[in-house]
């Protein structure tokens, strides 16, 4: 029957769609988890410091070459384009305004997406595969509370804390690039900087969203972890999506925010 | 790894953090530390047009930095621009100063020059320079000069 054909079909994005909306259900019903066992977590610094040093100080070493080697490659580009103007003097503006306000909070998302997201999200699906997460609860350990509170808590602490070091070390390399290199003088690259960048409205602005950025970030490599399908297989689509659905989400929050935070 | 030593790291983790911060906030951002504010003091100027002045742009005397603008008003009485000057305390300036906003550069951006003058009292919080010259806008310059070719033919 051709009537049953399209029924099917119908049927098919159906089903999709619930399920679409039963996944974001079950996210928001888990970030509230997440959020009631935080308590938990503060009170047991321990666990709290041992994921710290898991997703940050393991993050490190990435955002540091990165952050240098961008900030390196940003005054050397800008300067090509600035020299025409004879404007090679606002070089430090650019790569400052660049980084405090996009390009810090972004790399340091996609980079901790990358690094640590897709750890996070490997760690516990494979918990949950191997049933630990299961035997937990048998032993009446909430793994909500043990497992996941301390890691999120650790990954909302560590991407502002990473993106403050990004944001330093790619000035730094700016810096390097410019006076060794293009030969801008020392003073003219730090004082047109200060003369032109504003605390709350650069700086502020900049962590305000490497904070969303991590909340975001950490809250879908936990859920993908908690939420895989228990197999070898679907262990890894879950990686994957850390990685896929984070960085596309921090890409577009960046767009929202940005459009929100300097009224363009 | 032992605790010890995982916690070592993690503080170092966060010092260093610490320390991006607060160069970021003093060293980029040139964050007001406390101890210049006290050094400064205010005088007010009025321009009939200030162009393109923002806050915090440079005030300069014989080229060289010597404050920044802190605050910009509308007269509403006078129908003028108010911007307030604030100069650091370690620079004195004689009550017939003139103020004129220049631009640095072709296209850069506009600050506030100081010429001093030859009287023996100094400007002092709260005072005022009168003779202010306003910002050179540029298609008003071109629409005069278009006009008085046109007036010759």
């Amino acid at each position: 029957m051709i009537a049953d054909k399209y029924l099917g079909k119908l049927q098919q994005i159906g089903f999709k769609t619930l399920s679409r909306f039963a996944r974001v259900g079950r996210g928001s019903l888990f970030l509230w988890q997440i959020m009631t066992g935080l308590l938990y977590v503060i009170q047991r610094p321990k666990l709290l410091i041992r994921q710290l040093y898991y997703v940050g100080v393991q993050t490190l070493l990435i955002i540091l070459v990165a952050g240098l080697f961008i900030g390196m490659v940003l005054a050397l580009q800008s300067y090509i384009v600035l020299v025409d103007f004879g404007a090679e003097d606002s070089l430090s503006l650019m790569v400052s305004l660049s980084v405090l306000r996009e390009l810090g909070p972004v790399f340091t998302g996609l980079l901790f997406a990358g690094r640590a997201g897709s750890a996070l999200t490997a760690e516990i699906g494979l918990m949950k595969s191997t049933e630990q997460l299961s035997g937990m609860e048998m032993m009446a350990v909430n793994p909500m509370k043990y497992i996941i509170a301390p890691r999120f808590l650790a990954g909302v602490i560590a991407v502002p804390l990473l993106t403050s070091i990004f944001m330093a070390i790619a000035i730094l390399g700016g810096y390097f690039v410019a006076t060794e290199m293009l030969g801008i003088y020392e003073g003219v690259y730090w004082s047109q900087m200060q003369a032109n960048v504003d605390f709350y409205a650069d700086l502020m602005n900049g962590m305000i969203k490497s904070l969303v950025f991590g909340f975001v970030v950490v809250w879908i490599a936990v859920f993908e972890g908690y939420d895989c399908v228990p197999t070898s297989e679907g262990l890894g689509q879950a990686t994957t999506r850390t990685v896929v659905h984070g960085s596309l989400a921090v890409l577009g929050l960046d767009f929202i925010l940005t459009a929100l935070m300097f009224n363009v | 790894m032992n605790t010890r030593n995982i916690e070592i790291l993690v503080g170092g983790f966060v010092v260093l953090a610490v320390i991006a911060m607060v160069m970021l906030s003093l060293k980029v951002s040139n964050l007001v530390s406390y101890g210049d504010e006290n050094d400064v003091y205010e005088i007010q100027a009025q321009f009939e047009n200030i162009g393109g002045l923002k806050e915090r742009s440079p005030v300069s005397a014989g080229g060289v930095r010597v404050g920044k603008i802190s605050a910009i008003s509308y007269n509403n009485k006078e129908f003028t621009a108010v911007v307030t000057l604030q100069i650091e305390s370690r620079y004195q300036f004689p009550v017939d100063t003139s103020a004129s906003i220049l631009t640095a550069g072709l296209l850069g951006e506009q600050y506030i020059g100081l010429e001093p003058g030859g009287d023996e009292e100094y400007l002092v919080e709260g005072g005022e320079i009168d003779i202010t010259q306003s910002a050179m806008i540029l298609e008003q310059i071109i629409g005069q000069f278009i006009y008085s070719k046109s007036q010759e033919e």
